[in-house]
C-alpha cells in the first residue's frame, strides 16, 4: 500500500477543507451551518439544503414540490415578486431554490458587501412568501412551456422511458418537474399546503463560502433564519422496496423532426451509503469518464466513430439511483450502439479492471482534487456532501487514502452486483426510422 | 484584502511572434494554460465552412510525441482536465492542472503548434463525429432558427455560417483541406498563450522560451476581409417544425467589441434582457426586472426572454430571443418588442437604471475572476478583439456610460432596417394571437 501511495500524486492536507479552516455549529431551530473563508475573491456563495422534495408529493401531484420551490421567489407578506428579485437583481446577486428527489436546494451567489441583504431575501421567502395567484398563474404557464420543451428533447425522453422501466412502483419513476398532466391539475392552495407541511429548518443545512469573517457568517444566519420554528408533525415515509427488473428491459420513444437520436443504459445502481460506493464511482469513471469519456469514448466515439458523446454516470444519493451510459448517435446506428456498450458493460462486470487502468482513474481522482474545490461553489458541494452523508469534517484530508486503498477486486464486486449485462434497461428516443 | 483581479499581468512577445500573457494566481496549487489562434469560422471559404471547428478536434488525435490516448492519459492521470472551443473569430486550446504538472500544458500546445498528424483514418473516424455534433444541435428548433438568422444577417461576411459548418462541406471535405487550414493558421505570430495561477512568472518565461522560442517566424496569415454592406431593410426569415412551442429572434447588425458603442450597447442589453455574463462558460444573474422580461413574460406572451451581445473582432449582432407561449404568437411578441424599444428612444434611462446596471457589472466582473481557468480565458479572450485592459476597464467603463449615450446606440442600432427577425412556427401548432 505505501508504495501505491507513494506513486499517486501528492496532495498538501492542510489546504483542503478539514476541521481546522470549517465552522460547523447547529442553531437551536436544527439549521446546520458551515463556513469556510475564502478572500480571494470578492464574491461569497450561500449554498444548502432542507429535507423537502418529491418524494414527499403524491404521484398525481408531480411536480408540486419543484413548482412550490420555484414559486416561493414569486412573493411574500412585504415584498411583491418584482420588489424581491429588484431587491436581488440590483446588487448583481442570484438567489433560486431547487426542489428535487429528496431535498430542495438554496443558492445564493452575490458580492460579499451584500450577505446581509442575500440573507434577508432568503429568510424573507423561506418563512414568509405567499404565492400571489396571478404569479402561480404565470409560473405555472412557464412551466407548462418548459415541460413541452423537455417532451421534444431526445435526452430527457429517453431518460424517462429508462426511468419507467428501471423503477417500477417507485417514486424514482417519476420526474421532478412533473408532467404536463400533473401541473395542469394543480392549484395555489397545493402549494401553500406543501410549504405549510414540509418546509423547516429542522435538518437544514447551509454552507457558506466567500470574502467573510466565519464567526459573522454564522450570526448573519442566525440572525437571519434562528427565528424560523414552525411546528410541523409530518414525517417522511420510508423509501418502498424496489423490485429490479429481472430480465432485459426496452422501451422506444419516437420524436419527428429530429436528426439525431438519444440512448440510456443501465441499472438501478448503489446508494451513497453502499459500503463500495467510491468503488462504484472510480469504477464508473474508468468505463465510461476517463479522458474523453473512458472504455465507452475509447469504442463508440473513437473506434466507431458512431457518436459525439458517449459517458457513463452514477448517481448515487441517498436512494438507489441510477447508473446509465448516455450516448447521442445516428438513428441508423442505435443498434450497433447498444451492441458496443452492452459488450463494455459485461466486459467491465465481468472481468477486472486493469491495475493501469485502477492507478490511472485513483491519480486522476486524487489530483483532480483541488481543482474540484478551487472555486466557492466547489467547496460549497464538498462541505455539502460531507454534511449530508456524515463523512466528517476531515473526509477530504482522508481522500487521497481512501481512494489509494480501492482494489481491483473491489470495482468487480460492486460492478456485478449492480450492472447485470443480462437485465440491462435500454430506453432510446428519437426519429422513426425508415425500413426497408 | 487582494483579490485575484489586482494581480499585475506580465505580458511579453517573443522574436518569432508568439504573444504572452500572465498572471500569478497563488490561491490554490492550480495552473491554467491556454493557447490561441486567430482563426475561427470568419476565416473559411464555403466549401470549407466548419473546417476550422474540425482543425479543432484533430488538435486531440496526437503527434508523433504525444500520440492521442497518450496526451489523454498524461492530462487525466494528474487529475487535470482540457478541452478546446471553435469560436467565429478564433480557436482555443487549454489544460487546466495541478501546478507541478506545468510543464505537460506548456509542451503539449508547443508540439501541437506544428507536429499534429491528421492521420486519414482519423479524419474519417472524426467525420462521422462531428456530423453527428452537428445532428444533435439539428435537434434543437432554435438551432435550426439561430443558423437561418445569421445567414440572412450576413450574405457578404463570413460570419454568415454556423461554426460547426454545412452538412454538405463535412460530407466532403478532405484529409488535406484540413491539414493545410492547420498549417496556414498554427503558428506562433497567429497565436497568444496566456496562464493563470500558481507560478513565478520569471521562470515561467524561461521554461516558454524553452519550448517555443525555437520555433520559426512565420508572418502572420491575412485574415479573410468581406466586410457587409449596410442592410438596407428589415429581414424575415421562418423556419417551420414539429417541435410544438414558437419561437423568435430579433437580431441587430451590432458593433465589434472594441468599438466605443459596444458598451453602451451593453448597458442597453442589460436594460431589456438583463445583465449576461461575456464568458463563454455562461454565469450570469436573473433578468426578472428587466424591462423585456416585465413586458413578455408578465405580460403572459413568451415562457421566458434574453438577450445577448457577443464580443467579436468585426461587426456582429445583438440578439433577443424569446421563447413564446404555445397559445400566443410570435408577431405579438415582436409588436411588444418594438413598443420597449420605442420607449428606450422617448424616455432616458432613469439614473438608477444605470446604477443598477453598473453593480451588476461589477458582480459579474468579480464572479468571472474566480478561477484560474477564468482568468486565463479572460486574458486571452479580449486578446482576440481588443486587449487585456478592455477586460480590466471592463466595470469602469460601464460606469462611464450615461443615458445619452443609450439613446444614442439605441436610435443607431436598434432599427428595424437593421435588423433579421425570425420565427420558429410550428406545422401544426396553435401559434395565434
Amino acid at each position: 500500500m505505501a508504495e501505491i501511495i507513494a506513486a499517486l500524486p501528492q496532495l498538501d492536507v492542510r489546504r483542503l477543507p478539514g476541521p481546522e479552516t470549517v465552522l460547523r455549529r447547529v442553531l437551536p431551530n436544527g439549521i446546520t451551518v458551515l463556513v469556510r473563508e475564502n478572500f480571494t475573491s470578492s464574491s461569497v456563495v450561500i449554498s444548502g439544503y432542507m429535507h423537502v422534495g418529491s418524494l414527499d408529493e403524491k404521484p398525481e401531484q408531480a411536480g408540486l414540490a419543484y413548482l412550490t420551490a420555484q414559486g416561493l421567489m414569486r412573493g411574500t407578506a412585504s415584498r411583491s415578486f418584482q420588489d424581491i428579485f429588484e431587491t436581488v437583481e440590483s446588487i448583481g446577486a442570484q438567489i433560486a431554490f431547487v426542489g428535487r428527489t429528496h431535498t430542495t436546494r438554496v443558492f445564493g451567489k452575490a458580492l460579499a458587501e451584500d450577505l446581509p441583504l442575500l440573507l434577508d431575501v432568503i429568510a424573507d421567502v423561506l418563512q414568509d412568501s405567499v404565492f400571489p395567484g396571478i404569479e402561480f398563474e404565470r409560473m405555472k404557464a412557464q412551466h407548462l412551456t418548459a415541460l413541452a420543451l423537455r417532451d421534444q428533447d431526445t435526452q430527457s425522453r429517453a431518460v424517462l422511458a429508462f426511468d419507467d422501466l428501471a423503477y417500477p412502483n417507485h417514486p424514482y419513476r417519476l420526474p421532478t418537474g412533473g408532467f404536463q398532466e400533473t401541473i395542469q391539475q394543480l392549484h395555489v392552495e397545493d402549494l401553500r399546503e406543501f410549504r405549510a407541511q414540509h418546509y423547516s429548518p429542522n435538518g437544514m443545512v447551509l454552507v457558506i463560502v466567500g470574502a467573510v469573517e466565519a464567526q459573522k457568517a454564522l450570526a448573519a444566519i442566525a440572525d437571519a433564519l434562528g427565528d424560523w420554528n414552525p411546528s410541523l408533525t409530518y414525517e417522511r415515509p420510508a423509501l418502498g422496496e424496489l423490485e429490479k427488473p429481472r430480465t432485459k428491459q426496452r422501451k422506444d420513444v419516437h420524436l419527428e423532426g429530429k436528426s439525431q437520436s438519444d440512448l440510456v443504459i443501465g441499472a438501478v445502481g448503489p446508494t451513497r451509503h453502499h459500503e463500495k460506493y467510491l468503488a462504484a464511482v472510480l469504477g464508473n469513471n474508468i468505463l465510461g469518464r476517463f479522458g474523453l469519456f473512458g472504455r465507452l469514448g475509447e469504442a463508440v466515439r473513437k473506434t466507431a466513430g458512431l457518436a459525439y458523446y458517449a459517458y457513463s454516470t452514477l448517481t448515487g444519493g441517498p436512494g438507489p439511483g441510477p447508473w446509465q451510459v448516455i450516448a447521442g448517435v445516428h438513428p441508423a446506428n442505435i443498434e450497433r450502439t447498444i451492441q458496443i456498450v452492452s459488450d463494455e458493460i459485461r466486459r467491465f462486470s465481468t472481468q477486472p479492471v486493469s491495475q493501469e487502468e485502477l492507478h490511472d482513474n485513483q491519480a486522476n481522482f486524487i489530483g483532480g482534487l483541488p481543482l474540484r474545490i478551487e472555486s466557492n461553489e466547489g467547496v460549497c458541494g464538498a462541505l455539502i456532501h460531507i454534511e449530508r452523508y456524515d463523512l466528517g469534517l476531515d473526509y477530504y484530508q482522508r481522500y487521497p487514502r481512501t481512494i489509494a486503498a480501492i482494489t481491483r477486486e473491489d470495482v468487480l464486486e460492486v460492478a456485478r452486483e449492480f450492472l447485470d449485462p443480462d437485465r440491462l434497461v435500454i430506453a432510446a428516443a428519437g426519429p422513426k426510422i425508415e425500413e426497408g | 484584502m487582494n483579490s485575484n483581479a489586482d494581480a499585475p499581468i506580465h505580458q511579453h512577445r517573443l522574436r518569432n511572434g508568439l504573444t504572452i500573457r500572465m498572471q500569478e494566481v497563488r490561491t490554490s496549487p492550480i495552473v491554467s494554460v491556454w493557447m490561441w489562434y486567430r482563426v475561427g469560422s470568419r476565416d473559411e471559404h464555403a466549401g470549407l465552412t466548419g473546417v476550422s471547428h474540425w482543425v479543432e478536434h484533430m488538435q486531440f488525435k496526437g503527434t508523433p510525441h504525444f500520440p492521442a490516448d497518450v496526451l489523454d492519459r498524461e492530462i487525466s492521470r494528474c487529475g487535470g482536465y482540457w478541452n478546446a472551443m471553435t469560436w467565429l473569430d478564433w480557436t482555443a486550446y487549454y489544460e487546466t492542472l495541478p501546478s507541478d504538472k506545468l510543464d505537460l500544458g506548456l509542451r503539449l500546445e508547443a508540439d501541437r503548434m506544428i507536429n499534429s498528424l491528421f492521420e486519414p483514418p482519423e479524419v474519417e473516424s472524426e467525420r462521422t463525429v462531428i456530423i453527428s455534433e452537428r445532428q444533435g444541435h439539428e435537434n434543437e428548433p432554435t438551432f435550426r432558427l439561430a443558423e437561418e438568422v445569421q445567414a440572412a444577417a450576413f450574405r457578404v461576411h463570413a460570419y454568415h455560417h454556423e461554426v460547426i459548418g454545412d452538412l454538405v462541406d463535412l460530407q466532403s471535405m478532405t484529409r488535406e483541406d484540413l491539414y493545410r487550414h492547420y498549417r496556414q493558421y498554427y503558428i506562433p505570430s497567429n497565436a497568444v498563450l496566456t496562464i493563470a495561477g500558481d507560478f513565478h512568472s520569471q521562470a515561467m518565461l524561461k521554461k516558454i522560451r524553452s519550448e517555443y522560442g525555437s520555433l520559426a517566424r512565420v508572418a502572420p496569415p491575412e485574415r479573410l476581409q468581406r466586410p457587409e454592406p449596410v442592410q438596407r431593410g428589415e429581414r424575415r426569415v421562418v423556419v417551420e417544425g414539429p417541435d410544438p412551442t414558437p419561437f423568435l429572434q430579433v437580431s441587430y447588425h451590432a458593433p465589434p467589441a472594441n468599438d466605443p458603442d459596444f458598451f453602451p450597447l451593453t448597458v442597453l442589453d442589460s436594460v431589456l434582457t438583463g445583465a449576461a455574463s461575456l464568458n463563454l462558460f455562461g454565469g450570469g444573474i436573473s433578468n426578472k426586472t428587466s424591462r423585456l422580461y416585465r413586458a413578455l413574460v408578465e405580460g403572459e406572451i413568451a415562457a421566458s426572454v434574453h438577450g445577448g451581445l457577443a464580443a467579436t473582432s468585426d461587426p456582429y449582432l445583438y440578439s433577443i430571443h424569446a421563447t413564446i407561449r404555445p397559445d400566443r404568437s410570435p408577431e405579438r411578441a415582436l409588436e411588444v418588442i418594438d413598443q420597449e424599444i420605442a420607449r428606450v428612444l422617448e424616455e432616458a434611462l432613469s439614473e438608477d437604471e444605470l446604477v443598477k446596471a453598473s453593480k451588476q457589472a461589477r458582480a459579474l466582473f468579480a464572479f468571472n475572476s474566480e478561477s484560474v481557468t477564468n482568468i486565463a480565458f479572460w486574458l486571452g479572450f479580449s486578446e482576440m478583439f481588443a486587449d487585456y485592459s478592455w477586460f480590466a476597464e471592463y466595470p469602469q467603463r460601464v460606469e462611464a456610460v450615461s443615458a445619452q449615450d443609450i439613446l444614442r446606440v439605441a436610435a443607431k442600432y436598434l432599427r428595424s432596417s437593421n435588423r433579421v427577425v425570425g420565427i420558429y412556427r410550428p406545422q401544426n401548432g396553435l401559434a395565434h394571437g
